[in-house]
């Protein structure tokens, strides 16, 4: 690859008629570091932006109480909270695959007015701060929200302040990335498999389950991966809608919050389990995200 | 290449086929309309008859493919299939079996669960359907691929599969969408002869759609040519071969037509001088002739033993095959073959002056 250093500079200098001997200093630091002709003022923030990313994972194992470790990571609580959260964050994805997936169906392949506003309120809770989604959960399936007064009422089921409630303020929070996820598969699938399965007897669902599902599985898989993670470390939403009750609603995050408080070597300890839990993510979904080349 | 004259009146006129008015086979009467283009298409197949649609791209063809099989909506017209209407019947109720073009065989399934697929939806066990499947893998030779993924399967093995796919639902309508056209063009020999063993021996009403004239003449017993959503002519194949009524189909055909009004051994053209032709006709006519049968001089001919006399320009130069075709601006636009030894004796270059010369024991004329 030639280096397109040279003319840009030299543009650059004839435009601005700036301080050349800057310019050529610059030059021969990218040159002299592997012939790859980085410009200095491109070099320089790429590699602050890769030092702000990393120093606090690398402080985070620095510091971290190796030696109480061990100690630290087996007690009650902390396995408690661990638990908690993986059998939470594996329930919201649950629940987001059997609504989201459907609902990316319905985004991706039916037509139907108002499509690009249901596109843009499923994907609200991307951009939404998650404290947000808590009050705006409890206004909805609070003991008096608008739906939650019915579910009490008639079912005699309240969700604020229970396990299940933080599985629905993950949800809430998680499903956004499957949906996008999924309707993005599925608008890259051809329909028209779904078409040939429609000539061959196939209902719609019949289509959908047999030959548009396997299809977008890749999909679905990574959807799911993402909408993991996020529930898994689901903060906001959560403490607003459930609270912080160990053993019933606190979950790693909030452990650690907590923790932080009044323990920081337990609240390392804590991170460094959630540091590896998304390193593991990471590397399951190096085939989809990480082949650069 | 020949001199555009007004495209032949529609044919979309009930065909002679509509003679068998029983209630056996299709009869339909195809209208779509999307924006500003409008199919309109009347076609009626007896079972056991193969009909090929053929027309340029973007004439419509596919659009009437998919009207039939029920993917796109009807605007208007009737669809009758063994006297039952499926105007509006869903396209997974119909008894209707399509050959996608790519073929569109399941990729996460293997040749024999494809096949198995239609069997399944209609309701058989999964051994049943397995087995009905194997059966017709087997029938196209394909008993060795039986478990192997589409991806694994070459361009004439997937459009076996394909093939056996539709029909293992025992479609009384089978279409086949471009059968041929995602194969190269060696295997493409191998399976048009194929294609059309399985063709024959389909004893309900098959529809093709292709822009080869070579696949349709050797596919269908019948042939629709449609052109700008129109059904422009229909036949034989070899009564359109030798009687085409358009320029689309003349080309296709390799002819030069022309169109006229005859008196006699005369013809007076719509434009252009008149052309002398063995049939004494009366009317408006069509005239064709082939490019092979133009003889071209530097010179003025002295023999004129041919009526037919045109003075050219050479517009442009190709080869076709071993000969060269010389593409003739003048009096009378025309395309003429010669072999390439001819054109270097005659110098040919465009812009070159010529004169052409047609026996009229090599003109062909037919009444509009």
């Amino acid at each position: 690859m030639t280096s397109p250093t040279g003319t840009s500079d030299a543009a650059a200098d004839t435009l601005r008629g700036g301080p050349r001997r800057r310019r050529r200093r610059a030059r021969t630091t990218g040159g002299g570091s592997g012939n790859s002709g980085v410009p200095l003022p491109l070099l320089v923030p790429a590699l602050l932006g890769l030092a702000f990313l990393v120093v606090p994972l690398v402080a985070l194992l620095v510091r971290a109480p190796w030696r109480s470790l061990p100690d630290l990571l087996t007690s009650a609580e902390v396995w408690q909270a661990l638990q908690l959260s993986l059998v939470c964050a594996t329930a919201a994805t649950a629940v987001s695959l059997v609504i989201g997936v459907p609902l990316a169906w319905l985004l991706a392949r039916v037509e139907f007015p108002g499509r690009g506003l249901v596109r843009a309120l499923v994907t609200l809770p991307l951009v939404l701060p998650p404290v947000v989604g808590g009050v705006a959960l409890l206004m909805a399936l609070g003991r008096n929200g608008i739906v939650g007064k019915w579910l009490d009422s008639w079912f005699g089921i309240t969700l604020p302040f229970t396990t299940a409630g933080v599985v629905v303020a993950e949800a809430f929070v998680a499903m956004p990335f499957l949906v996008i996820s999924v309707e993005g598969t599925l608008r890259a699938a051809d329909p028209r498999f779904e078409e040939a399965a429609a000539t061959l007897g196939a209902s719609r669902f019949t289509a959908f389950r047999r030959v548009t599902l396997p299809l977008i599985a890749p999909g679905i898989a990574a959807g799911a991966v993402l909408a993991w993670a996020r529930a898994l470390g689901e903060f906001g939403a959560t403490i607003t809608f459930a609270g912080n009750f160990p053993g019933r609603t606190q979950t790693m995050p909030l452990s650690v919050y907590l923790a932080l408080q009044s323990d920081p070597e337990a609240a390392i300890a804590l991170s460094l389990v959630l540091l590896a839990v998304s390193v593991a993510v990471l590397a399951g979904l190096r085939d989809r995200w990480m082949t650069t080349g | 290449m020949t001199e555009p004259h007004e495209a032949a009146s529609a044919a979309s006129a009930p065909s002679a086929h509509d003679a068998h008015a029983s209630e056996e086979g299709l009869d339909a009467h195809l209208v779509v309309e999307r924006g500003t283009f409008r199919l309109d298409v009347a076609l009626s197949v007896a079972p056991g008859e193969v009909v090929a649609l053929l027309g340029p791209n973007g004439a419509g063809k596919t659009t009437a493919l998919r009207a039939l099989a029920g993917l796109t909506p009807l605007s208007g017209g009737r669809l009758r299939l063994d006297g039952t209407a499926l105007e509006r019947t869903p396209p997974e109720s119909r008894p209707v079996g399509v050959v996608f073009q790519d073929y569109l065989l399941f990729p996460h399934l293997t040749a024999l669960d494809n096949v198995a697929f239609g069997p399944r939806c209609q309701g058989a066990t999964k051994e049943r359907a397995r087995a009905r499947a194997a059966e017709w893998l087997d029938r196209l030779g394909l008993a060795d691929h039986a478990g192997a993924k589409p991806r694994r399967l070459s361009g004439g093995q997937a459009q076996r599969v394909a093939l056996a796919r539709a029909l293992a639902t025992r479609p009384r309508l089978l279409l086949l969408d471009e059968p041929l056209a995602a194969l190269d063009a060696r295997t493409r020999l191998e399976v048009r002869s194929q294609l059309r063993r399985h063709l024959a021996e389909f004893e309900a009403v098959a529809v093709l759609v292709t822009h080869d004239p070579l696949d349709a003449m050797v596919l269908a017993d019948r042939l629709v040519v449609v052109e700008d959503g129109r059904v422009v002519q229909e036949g034989a194949p070899s009564d359109i071969a030798r009687r085409p009524r358009t320029d689309y189909i003349a080309q296709l055909v390799g002819l030069n037509l022309y169109r006229g009004e005859a008196d006699g051994h005369a013809v007076r053209l719509d434009a252009g001088p008149p052309i002398t032709t063995t049939e004494a006709l009366s009317g408006p006519v069509f005239v064709a002739f082939p490019p092979s049968a133009v003889t071209l001089y530097r010179d003025r001919p002295t023999g004129a033993s041919a009526r037919n006399l045109w003075r050219c320009e050479v517009a442009g130069l190709e080869t076709h095959g071993d000969q060269i075709r010389a593409d003739l601006a003048g009096e009378l636009p025309l395309a003429a073959d010669l072999t390439t030894v001819a054109a270097a004796e005659l110098d040919l270059h465009p812009g070159a002056a010529v004169w052409a010369t047609v026996k009229a024991t090599q003109t062909h004329a037919y009444p509009v």
